[in-house]
């Protein structure tokens, strides 16, 4: 299962942004409270694959830095491909989900220049 | 096989014709076939009377005593195979040959390492082998301490390494001693662990014992490499080596089988498939047996210019070689048009994709007509109760050889197969995949800068601080490191044999700690800095062997990734809360390992390690990690627990 884990990172931050069939139309996200998306991240367990800043690890693709678009995302996030489990409207609401793209959309950029990274 | 009873035993020595000892005999036999000679007419069978007093253990006061124990003969056995070490929890079943090896053997060639479960003791001897490239002995019970070991030794049998198994029984129901004894006896001790070694014995007699000895070190060295069993019973262990046996033992040669090859057609063949391929790819897994095995990958990659996969089963190929494209696995499976796989666990899982969803599917991950060509030992061996020999692949050439041993033959075969104009193609092809190589590395170290403050600690950010401490030494990373997103083979430069050691093969965790230290202990000798990121669940199942560690004074600088779950599981119950569409937020019963949370750092002090942390602000990473190989320099263990992010 391990190797499982391992092989979907292979694959999943391609289809972060194209794998729905049809791709839906474009929308804007429903107005989302990050520090509230914070708690509901943690709560409902994006960060046991994305991580709890949402910057990515073996078993699910880095999300923060990417400005993902709405649309994309939260049609992902109900009909996933790959290892991702599916979020039903029933478990994870659209206006909770707004509140968890709220906050992967607050995470701050990556480090620049660190010195341990340039070696 | 059986134990005689003392009045048995004396009057068999007078009895018996002494003989001179045979040439080439050890010194514990020459000794016993130097017994006094026997008084002429007393070796006739007890009486009944005689017999009933043989009973009672108060009538008999003679003959308690030996000076050759047939646990000394033993002992001389596993010197002439080179057993370093023998790892053991201390019990009364091998008590015979526990002692031989501390006091005839001088607790010497083998060392007994004392341990506190039978898990750490094969985990050990796991990973000193892959290090080392020998067999590390184990003593264990038969019944009770097998049956603890039973998990480690699945592990080594799925990894396809060979580890020496000696299990100590009663035999004789009557010389039994009543109560523990009986409930530590078995009839046949190898039947509970027969599914997942490669071979076993219950040898009768020391004659016996010396060829099945050396004929089980020799199957375990065979590919596939796997653990093997030898039943030591308690009467051979501590009774003397009698007069009339003392001449027939010797110790008989070791020759280890050459690994087998591949085919010399079969090996024409993929030679012609992959250089007629415009975008061969190479796959390797449990390759490197050895550190030839790392040259002989690069000889046949370099002679193709194709891109190596390494799935790291073993230490395959440098990170830093420009071929290595382990990073664009993906891309490289979905385009390649032929795929060679060198000791693959698993093929099918190599080229098909499959989705864990509520609805199981899988697809294909390769273009239609991709040719698929296989080296793998394990076709020579294949055991069935236990699958862990994964789904059938559909090849097209299979070579049933060992990949190591069969390279030289492939490559050569290349090379003569090799046009002018392939050589361009391929030097082109090197061109793309050196770019290619350049930009995983920069975009890795990127990666790496994401959550680069965060608390708990990104596992980026400690491969990344630990790497730095460590780079400038000789260093070896004893413990497996996928769960840490694989940052060590991102940022880190692995180019020798003993820098990376593979996985436990069979996935049963609590390999983790142990296998550490017998890593450690292998790297000992050669003055190696040995580095292990340690699961926190995995610490948990055993972590008497850190007592081991600074027992033995094995040093091994040890981080904690600490990410207060077993995570793995924490992930298996999300999904099927999602999937049932409840609970979603109930995904820590059962699998977190918090309130109260563990402090790793205190109960490593409590076994004797120098221990840190816990550690939550990545600033204090470095200073606590130049602290700990301070200590592990002077030849210790050391412990820096670090609150980590999940993976």
């Amino acid at each position: 299962m391990k190797k499982l884990f391992g092989a979907a990172v292979l694959l999943l931050a391609a289809a972060v942004a194209t794998a729905q069939e049809p791709k839906p139309a474009a929308q804007a996200a429903p107005a989302g409270n990050a520090e509230t998306g914070a708690t509901l991240w943690r709560n409902v367990g994006c960060w046991q694959c994305h991580g709890y800043e949402a910057q990515g690890g073996a078993a699910g693709p880095r999300l923060s830095g990417r400005n993902l678009p709405w649309t994309g995302f939260s049609a992902y996030v109900r009909r996933p491909a790959n290892q991702m489990p599916l979020y039903t409207e029933k478990v994870l609401p659209t206006t909770d989900l707004a509140h968890i793209y709220a906050y992967v959309q607050s995470r701050p950029a990556p480090a620049q220049n660190v010195p341990l990274l340039q070696k | 096989m059986a134990r005689k009873l003392s009045v048995d035993r004396r009057n068999f020595l007078k009895g018996a014709a002494v003989t001179g000892a045979a040439a080439l005999v050890p010194d514990a036999v020459t000794a016993a076939a130097q017994a006094p000679p026997a008084e002429a007419g007393q070796a006739a069978r007890p009486a009944a009377a005689t017999a009933a007093r043989e009973a009672d253990p108060v009538v008999e006061v003679a003959g308690e005593t030996t000076a050759r124990p047939g646990g000394d003969f033993m002992v001389d056995v596993l010197k002439s195979l080179n057993i370093e070490y023998v790892a053991s929890n201390p019990g009364s079943s091998f008590r015979g040959i526990h002692e031989s090896i501390i006091n005839y053997g001088g607790n010497t060639m083998p060392e007994f390492i004392t341990c506190c479960h039978e898990e750490s003791s094969v985990a050990m001897a796991h990973a000193y082998f892959k290090v080392e490239g020998k067999p590390m002995a184990v003593l264990a019970h038969g019944t009770v301490g097998l049956q603890h070991a039973a998990m480690a030794i699945y592990n080594a049998y799925c990894d396809r390494v060979p580890v020496y198994l000696m299990a100590g029984n009663s035999l004789d129901a009557t010389m039994r001693r009543p109560g523990v004894e009986w409930a530590h006896s078995v009839q046949d001790a190898a039947a509970m662990v027969r599914d997942f070694i490669k071979w076993d014995d219950n040898p009768y007699s020391l004659p016996h014992f010396a060829e099945s000895a050396v004929r089980a070190y020799k199957i375990a060295m065979t590919p596939p490499m796997m653990p093997v069993l030898i039943v030591l019973d308690g009467g051979l262990q501590e009774d003397p080596i009698s007069p009339e046996v003392a001449p027939r033992l010797r110790v008989p040669k070791l020759t280890l089988a050459a690994p087998p090859q591949g085919d010399s057609g079969a090996v024409a063949e993929a030679a012609r498939l992959l250089v007629n391929a415009q975008n061969p790819v190479i796959v390797a897994d449990r390759l490197a047996r050895t550190p030839a095995g790392i040259q002989r990958l690069i000889e046949l990659a370099e002679a193709l210019q194709a891109p190596v996969i390494d799935q790291r089963g073993r230490m395959n190929i440098p990170s830093r070689h420009p071929l290595n494209q382990s990073e664009s696995a993906g891309q490289q499976i979905a385009n390649a048009d032929v795929i060679l796989g060198l000791e693959l666990t698993d093929f099918w899982g190599t080229v098909n994709a499959f989705r864990d969803a509520l609805h199981r599917s899988s697809r294909s991950r390769i273009r239609p007509g991709t040719r698929l060509i296989s080296i793998n030992s394990v076709d020579l061996f294949a055991k069935s109760n236990f699958q862990d020999f994964q789904r059938y692949p559909e090849v097209d050439v299979a070579m049933a050889a060992d990949a190591e041993a069969t390279l030289p033959a492939l490559t050569e075969a290349v090379k003569r197969l090799t046009t002018d104009d392939r050589r361009r193609a391929f030097q082109e092809r090197r061109t793309r995949l050196e770019e290619a190589h350049a930009r995983a590395r920069q975009a890795s170290k990127a990666e790496a800068a994401h959550a680069w403050d965060a608390s708990p600690i990104s596992t980026a950010r400690m491969a990344a601080e630990l790497w730095n401490v460590i780079r400038a030494e000789d260093w070896s990373l004893v413990s497996e490191s996928g769960n840490t997103s694989g940052w060590a083979f991102r940022l880190w430069d692995f180019e020798k044999h003993h820098q990376h050691l593979g996985d436990s093969g069979g996935a049963g965790v609590g390999y983790g700690a142990p296998a550490a230290v017998g890593g450690a202990l292998a790297n000992k000798k050669h003055g190696r800095i040995s580095v292990n990121i340690q699961g926190d669940g995995d610490f948990l199942y055993a972590p008497g062997v850190w007592w081991t560690a600074a027992h033995h004074r094995i040093p091994i600088l040890t981080v904690m990734h600490n990410n207060r779950a077993y995570h793995q599981e924490v992930m298996h119950i999300q999904r099927m809360a999602n999937w049932h569409q409840r609970g979603i937020d109930r995904h820590h019963i059962g699998t977190t390992i918090t309130n109260p949370n563990v402090d790793f750092a205190k109960i490593a002090q409590g076994m004797g390690v120098y221990a840190e942390g816990p550690i939550t602000n990545p600033r204090d990473l470095a200073p606590a990690f130049q602290r700990a190989l301070a200590v592990v320099k002077k030849g210790e263990p050391a412990l820096v627990d670090v609150v980590t992010q999940p993976r």
